[in-house]
C-alpha cells in the first residue's frame, strides 16, 4: 500500500458502463480538490437535426440516442407529441405501452445487475469470468434478461430499437393467443426475479450515504413507469409542462453531457433509488414484500444498495407484465390518429435510469421546429461527482490501483448511461 | 485458447455491441470459444493487442477518433464494422447536410467546449474494412453467423438482396400494394427478416441500400402513396443518411412514365 500526499487518479475508459466516459480526481494532501466525470462520448446533435422532421418521426429517431433504453425514448417522444397535438391514448393502448416498458425495465435492470454490477461485489472483472465459477447464476441472469427481451421482441418486433411503436400507439397489436406463451415465460421469470433479489441481498454494501434531493415521476395508485408527475423528496411537485422552469441545464467544459440542477435548490438524483423512495407505497404487495426481505427500508440513500432496488423493480416489472397480459383485450385499433397542429408538447417517462423528459414544438405543417431532451444521466452527474468527492476523501490511503477500481465500482452504482447523456469512463487521480 | 475478440465503440448508441450481450442463449458458448480481449461494455479486463477480430461500432466524428481507428486497424487482423453508424455514418450523419457549428449552438450553451468534425463518416472512409454488418441495430443472428464463420475460417453467409425477398419468404401481404403504405423494402438490404412489414408498417431502410436498387421505380412507388418530394428526401435521410446510394436515391423523386403513357 502506498500513501503519497499529492496525487492524481485517472480512470480512462470506464468499463461496464453504457457509453464512453472517464473520471478525473485531483488530490492535494488530504483534501480532494476536484472530481470530474468526463463524458467524452462525441456529441451527436439530436436536438438540432430533429428540426424539420415530421411529427411522426421523433420516436424512431430519438430511440437511437440509446440502445439500452430505446423504449424510454420512444415513449417520452410519443407522450410529448401527443401532448402537442392534444390527443391522449386510450386505455388498452396505454396498457400495451406499459407492457413494452416493463420489458425494457427487466432487460436493462437485469443487464446491470448481472453483467455490469454484480461482478464488482463478487470481485470478478466481468460476468463471463463469474460464469467460469458460477455458471448457474449467470445463466439465471441471462434467462431473466431474455424474458424482458421476449416482451420487447413480441410487442416491439425487436429488442433494440423496436419497430412497432408509433405516435398514437402501435402499428400492430398482438392477439391474446400471441401473448399467452409470454405469460408462461414470465411466470418462470418471476421466480428468477425473486431469487435474484435474495441473491443480491447477500452482497456486502459499503457504508455510504448521500443527502441529495431525489426526483421521480409519481402516479398515485401505481408505480410510475410510462406516465406520472415529477415530485421530489424535498416536497417539490410540478406538472411535466413546467419541467424546464424547475430543471436548469448547464454546460460544463469537461463534458459533452449537460449538467442539470433544480432551480433554487441544486443538485439532485433520479433513477431507481429515487423512484423507490418516492413510490414505495405503490409497489405491488409481492414487490414490497421482496423490498422488506432484502432490507430496503422507507428510502434508499446508499448508492451501493441501488442494486437491491433494481432487483425489486425487476420483480415488480415481471409481475406487472403478467398482470397486463392476463387482463389483455386487444384495442379496437392499434393506434389513434394524431393529426398534427401548431403548438408545443411535453412528455416525461421513467427510463430504467430515471426521468426522461422531451419537449417538441411543431409548426403548422406538422414539422418539428424545436426539440429538447433531458436524459437521466445528465441530471445525475452533479450528484455523482459530489458522492465521488466524499467517497475518495474516505479512501485516500488506498493505492492508485485499488482506488481506481473502487471509484469505478462507485460510478457503476448509478448505472450511468453515457450514450444517453448524449456518454463515459477514464479515471484520472491527480495527487499534487 | 480461441482467437482474441475486441469490441470498439465510436459515435453510436451502444445498441450494436449490446446485441452481443443480447445473445442470452449463446453468450457463454461464444465466450468459451474466443478470448474477449477488449470489450469495455462487458469487462474491465483489457488485454493488449494485436487482436484476431475487432468488431467496430459507431462512426467517426472527432479528430481523435479518426486517429484511434487507425491504431485499432493496425492492431486487428480482421476488422468488422457492426451497424449503420460504423457502416454509413449513422443518424448523426444528418449533420453532413447541415452546419455543424449551428447544430452545436442549438444543443449546447457553450459550443466552444465542443470539439467535433463537420461530418460523421463510416469507418471504411478511414481504414480498410474486411466485412460490414448492416442494420440499426444489427441483427444478432447475423452477428453470430459472422463470429461462427470467422471461428472456422469460412465466408459468412450474409445475403445482399432486398427486404422484399425476405418479406415474400415470410408470406407477408405487401404493405404498399394492399394498404398504399410507403415502404423502402424494394431498395433496402435484407437482414432484419422483413420486420416492419410483418408489423404492418413500411420498411424505413435501417439496413441501408440493397445491391442495384431501381431508383426511378422506387420513386414512382413512393409518389403513388402520396409522398411529396420533401417526404421522399426525408425518408432516405435517417439511420443511413450518409450512404452514397441513399443520397442518390433521395434525389430521384420522380417515377418512370407508366407503361400506358409510353405506348400511347
Amino acid at each position: 500500500m502506498t500513501h503519497r500526499p499529492d496525487r492524481t487518479l485517472d480512470v480512462r475508459a470506464l468499463a461496464r458502463v453504457e457509453g464512453e466516459g472517464a473520471m478525473h480526481v485531483r488530490v492535494r494532501g488530504d483534501a480532494v480538490e476536484d472530481v470530474r466525470l468526463e463524458i467524452y462520448e462525441p456529441p451527436r446533435f439530436f436536438e438540432a437535426f430533429l428540426r424539420g422532421r415530421r411529427h411522426t418521426e421523433p420516436p424512431d429517431i430519438t430511440a437511437r440516442i440509446c440502445g439500452i433504453c430505446p423504449v424510454a425514448y420512444q415513449m417520452s417522444a410519443c407522450r410529448a407529441i401527443e401532448d402537442a397535438c392534444g390527443v391522449a391514448g386510450p386505455e388498452p393502448i396505454e396498457a400495451l405501452r406499459r407492457l413494452l416498458y416493463c420489458g425494457e425495465w427487466i432487460e436493462s435492470h437485469v443487464l446491470h445487475i448481472y453483467l455490469l454490477h454484480a461482478p464488482d461485489f463478487l470481485g470478478y472483472p466481468s460476468a463471463i469470468d463469474l460464469a467460469r465459477d458460477r455458471a448457474d447464476l449467470v445463466e439465471r441472469g441471462l434467462s431473466l434478461k431474455k424474458a424482458g427481451n421476449d416482451i420487447l421482441e413480441l410487442l416491439g418486433g425487436r429488442a433494440i430499437h423496436p419497430v412497432n411503436v408509433r405516435v398514437g400507439g402501435f402499428y400492430r397489436a398482438p392477439t391474446p393467443a400471441e401473448l399467452a406463451p409470454l405469460a408462461r415465460t414470465l411466470r418462470r421469470a418471476l421466480d428468477q426475479a425473486l431469487a435474484t433479489a435474495e441473491w443480491v441481498a447477500g452482497f456486502e454494501f459499503p457504508d455510504f450515504h448521500h443527502d441529495h434531493e431525489m426526483m421521480a415521476l409519481v402516479e398515485p395508485g401505481r408505480y410510475a413507469i410510462e406516465s406520472g408527475t415529477p415530485a421530489t423528496t424535498g416536497g417539490l411537485a410540478f406538472p411535466v409542462s413546467a419541467f424546464e422552469e424547475h430543471v436548469i441545464e448547464e454546460h460544463v467544459a469537461h463534458s459533452t453531457a449537460l449538467h442539470a440542477r433544480l432551480a433554487g435548490r441544486g443538485r439532485y438524483l433520479v433513477g431507481p433509488a429515487a423512484r423507490y423512495t418516492l413510490s414505495r407505497q405503490w409497489l405491488s404487495p409481492l414487490a414490497r414484500q421482496a423490498a422488506d426481505a432484502v432490507g430496503l427500508g422507507a428510502e434508499c440513500r446508499n448508492p451501493y444498495r441501488s442494486i437491491l432496488v433494481r432487483a425489486v423493480e425487476t420483480v415488480y416489472a415481471v409481475e406487472e407484465a403478467l398482470r397486463i397480459i392476463e387482463a389483455y383485450e386487444p384495442p379496437p385499433r392499434p393506434y389513434v390518429d394524431v393529426p398534427p397542429r401548431e403548438g408545443q408538447g411535453f412528455g416525461a417517462t421513467e427510463a430504467p435510469r430515471g426521468v426522461l423528459f422531451h419537449r417538441y414544438a411543431l409548426d403548422a405543417d406538422g414539422l418539428v421546429s424545436s426539440a429538447r431532451i433531458v436524459p437521466p444521466t445528465s441530471q445525475n452527474q452533479a450528484s455523482i461527482e459530489d458522492d465521488l468527492r466524499r467517497f475518495v476523501e474516505g479512501r485516500l490511503d488506498l493505492d492508485d490501483e485499488q482506488l481506481t477500481w473502487q471509484c469505478e465500482q462507485a460510478i457503476r452504482n448509478y448505472d450511468p448511461c453515457i450514450s444517453c447523456s448524449t456518454h463515459f469512463l477514464d479515471l484520472r487521480v491527480e495527487r499534487l | 485458447m480461441g482467437p482474441t475478440l475486441a469490441v470498439w465503440k465510436f459515435a453510436s448508441c451502444d445498441g450494436c455491441q449490446l446485441s452481443l450481450l443480447d445473445c442470452e442463449d449463446e453468450l457463454l458458448a461464444v465466450a468459451g470459444q474466443v478470448r474477449i480481449a477488449h470489450f469495455l461494455e462487458a469487462t474491465r479486463e483489457v488485454q493488449p493487442g494485436p487482436y484476431d477480430v475487432s468488431l467496430v461500432e459507431g462512426s467517426i466524428t472527432t479528430a481523435g477518433d479518426a486517429e484511434r481507428i487507425r491504431r485499432i486497424r493496425d492492431m486487428s487482423r480482421t476488422l468488422v464494422t457492426i451497424g449503420a453508424c460504423a457502416t454509413a455514418g449513422g443518424v448523426q450523419a444528418l449533420r453532413n447536410f447541415g452546419d455543424v457549428a449551428e447544430f452545436a449552438a442549438v444543443v449546447y450553451a457553450r459550443p466552444d467546449y465542443i470539439s467535433t468534425l463537420a461530418t460523421s463518416t463510416p469507418i471504411a472512409d478511414h481504414v480498410k474494412v474486411d466485412l460490414e454488418l448492416r442494420g440499426c441495430p444489427i441483427d444478432r443472428r447475423q452477428l453470430l453467423e459472422v463470429i461462427s464463420a470467422l471461428l472456422v475460417g469460412r465466408k459468412p453467409n450474409i445475403s445482399s438482396h432486398s427486404v422484399c425477398f425476405e418479406c415474400k419468404r415470410r408470406g407477408n401481404v405487401c404493405v404498399v400494394v394492399a394498404h398504399g403504405t410507403p415502404c423502402l423494402g424494394p431498395v433496402t438490404h435484407a437482414g432484419c427478416g422483413a420486420l416492419c412489414p410483418t408489423y404492418r408498417r413500411g420498411c424505413y431502410g435501417c439496413f441501408g441500400p440493397s445491391q442495384t436498387p431501381n431508383a426511378a421505380a422506387q420513386a414512382g412507388l413512393l409518389r403513388a402513396t402520396g409522398m411529396s418530394e420533401a417526404d421522399i428526401t426525408r425518408y432516405y435521410r435517417t439511420f443511413n443518411a450518409g450512404s452514397p446510394t441513399f443520397i442518390e436515391l433521395s434525389r430521384v423523386t420522380v417515377g418512370p412514365p407508366d407503361a400506358a403513357e409510353v405506348s400511347s
